[in-house]
């Protein structure tokens, strides 16, 4: 397993007590010797994701950039091929909005033998979140690092997902548990990377640049950067105005300094919040808009991405 | 990024403190740290002394937002300085930003390290006096939340604004940060509903590009005050991203009646209360 920022390595003497474990699920593993001192849920999860052809982590280190719509509206692209099967894993604990998006607030998990079943969408579709399990609208998980992982762990463990091409990962902004646990126990197995989410405006870019340092130092691939909110067009006079102004360049700028693809932009379009606050894909709502087609140029990129680097992968093996 | 204990003061460096507010939010990006900034210098406007401590650890944005990215804190006997953002020294700040090496650096911390910074930001700052200590919070409810009330407590906060947009997405975000200061005790001085409608500069046709009444429905709903409606407005954007000083620089703006007013009903509150 690759080491994580500032992890000394299981079977170096600073393992348990240093302080990068503290947190770490592996912590009193580590702490106890022993050579193969991981967390046994590593190899188990290793053996349930190794089935998922593509695995797709939706990042930001800036709140609010529209993670969550873009992961939503990636799930129902990919699964309008009815000969894929799409899975949606919302690890956003404290601020889980997928349900509300995907119109599947109120729904519960259940249980069976072969582990928890997420909630199915459309027979191709199926969604798993820290909501489902909430008791109700005003339920609050006011949770510390440690049972967030321990979360994340039984929605890769134990959700009964079946077979999939697609799982797309859902993340809250920043660079902490979440992101490091997701990290480390999709490790093992092969994820085909991170798609990061930005708004135009330099009070963005400056959290999003932190987050692309975070995939460098735990080598997790970038398939790209949307650029979300980008200008407004007014209904009435059809004048575009920069509402989050790209004053340092936007996210073109910044994927050219970093070496990085800009997938897209995606307009401001009030339609879009409309649709997510009532449980509809806007593609259906909007198909004709700037919105949708630029969402949909995007996510053809993404599956030809994924496409490539998978057939790379054949070949290699 | 090294953090050296320091030894306790005799004194605690909050004692000077009047007032501190949280400026709280379960969803991300709703404004939190634009509505933190702007009550800082509309408090300082009215003639008072402020500090901000910014306990966003992976994505700080006051620095910026104040300009004053890239200035350094140092230490004295009594703890850590924090940077002043003008001449009189009436608004102070602490950031993780000012103890990074590199601007892009990612703080890439689990818990327990994030509640040990926390906890030496609440001691060790040396805020000296103030009328109001606001402290900026990443979105959520977890270890930040939970270690700042936990060490805040003590000093008898005065309470949390609560920040959200129109949209029903970030209000059953808002919905569960209202449930973590019941149940942590904390009082919420009010809701603010940001983002709320755009007039085009153009033709002056007003959009509600997140909806709007969402958070005064909210509030409503909760029994809390209502605090107002600030709308978009991108010259308050373009402020924030050159560090300048919307409430002087832009009173006829459509944000900043707003904005006076929030600041205003904080003012009210605390000299009904102090009198
Ligand atoms: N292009 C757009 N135009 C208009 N509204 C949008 C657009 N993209 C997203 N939104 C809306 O903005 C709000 C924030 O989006 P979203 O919840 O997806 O962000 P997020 O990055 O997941 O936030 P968080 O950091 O809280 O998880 C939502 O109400 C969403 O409907
Ligand atoms: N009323 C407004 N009009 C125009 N732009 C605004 C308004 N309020 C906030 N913004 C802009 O929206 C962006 C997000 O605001 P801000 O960074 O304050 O949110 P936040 O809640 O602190 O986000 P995070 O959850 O990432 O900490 C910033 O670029 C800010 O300048
Ligand atoms: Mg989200
Ligand atoms: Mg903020
Ligand atoms: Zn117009």
């Amino acid at each position: 397993m690759a080491e994580l920022p500032g992890c000394p390595g299981p079977s170096s003497a600073q393992a348990g007590p240093a302080a990068a474990c503290q947190g770490c699920p592996n912590q009193g593993l580590c702490a106890s010797g022993g050579p193969a001192a991981l967390d046994p849920a590593v190899a188990e999860i290793k053996e349930k994701m190794e089935i998922v052809k593509h695995k797709i982590l939706v990042l930001s280190g800036k709140g609010g950039v529209g993670k969550s719509t873009f992961s939503a509206h990636l799930a129902h692209g990919l699964a309008e091929d009815e000969t894929k099967q799409v899975a949606l894993l919302d690890i956003d604990i404290c601020g889980p909005s997928i349900p509300k998006i995907m119109g599947i607030e109120g729904e519960q998990v259940h249980q069976s033998g072969s582990g928890w079943s997420p909630v199915y969408v459309e027979d191709n579709l199926s969604v798993m979140s820290v909501g489902f399990l909430l008791s109700g609208p005003d339920d609050a998980v006011i949770w510390r690092g440690p049972k967030k992982n321990g979360m994340i762990k039984q929605f890769l463990r134990d959700v009964d997902w079946g077979e999939i091409d697609y799982l797309i990962v859902d993340t809250p902004p920043g660079t902490s548990d979440e992101h490091l646990s997701i990290v480390q126990y999709l490790n093992s197995t092969h994820v085909d990377g991170a798609v990061i989410i930005t708004t135009p405006q330099e009070v963005s870019l400056q959290d999003v640049r932190k987050e692309i340092s975070f995939c460098h130092k735990v080598k997790l691939p970038i398939i790209g950067v949307v650029e979300n909110m980008s200008g407004f067009v007014c209904p009435k006079c059809k004048i575009e105005t920069q509402i989050f102004p790209p004053t340092t360049g936007g996210a073109e700028k910044m994927c050219q300094n970093l070496n990085i693809s800009l997938l897209g932009k995606v307009p401001l379009d009030p339609r879009i919040g409309k649709s997510c606050d009532q449980g509809q894909s806007f593609f259906s709502e909007i198909p004709e808009s700037p919105a949708t087609l630029s969402y949909r140029h995007i996510i053809q990129r993404i599956q030809e991405y994924c496409g490539l680097h998978h057939t790379e992968e054949k070949l290699s093996n | 990024l090294s953090i050296v204990p320091l030894s306790f003061a005799e004194r605690s460096n909050l004692a000077g403190v009047q007032h501190i507010l949280l400026v709280l939010s379960g969803k991300g990006g709703v404004g939190k740290s634009t509505i933190s900034t702007e009550l800082a210098l509309a408090l300082q406007h009215a003639g008072k002394k402020v500090g901000i401590l910014d306990v966003d650890l992976c994505g700080p944005s006051i620095p910026r937002m104040l300009k004053v990215q890239g200035k350094g804190v140092h230490q004295c006997d009594s703890g850590w300085v924090p940077v002043f953002v003008d001449q009189d020294k009436s608004i102070s700040l602490m950031s993780i930003g000012f103890l990074l090496e590199k601007p892009d650096d990612a703080v890439v911390w689990r818990g327990p390290k994030k509640n040990a910074l926390i906890k030496q930001f609440i001691s060790d700052v040396t805020w000296g006096e103030l009328d109001f200590l606001i402290v900026d919070t990443p979105p959520g409810t977890s270890d930040e939340h939970i270690s700042t009330v936990e060490s805040l407590r003590q000093y008898m906060p005065l309470g949390a604004v609560l920040v959200t947009t129109p949209q029903a997405v970030s209000i059953g975000d808002v919905r569960r940060e209202l449930t973590f200061c019941k149940k942590t005790g904390l009082r919420v001085i009010g809701i603010v509903e940001n983002m709320s409608g755009f007039v085009c500069p153009h033709c002056l046709e007003c959009t509600n590009i997140f909806s709007k009444g969402g958070g005064e429905e909210l509030a409503r709903h909760a029994r809390v005050p209502f605090l107002g409606c600030v709308p978009l407005d991108p010259q308050l954007a373009q402020c924030l991203e050159e560090g300048r000083d919307f409430i002087r620089e832009f009173p006829k703006s459509s944000a900043f009646p707003a904005l006076a007013h929030i600041a205003q009903q904080i003012l009210d509150r605390t000299s009904s209360q102090s009198s």
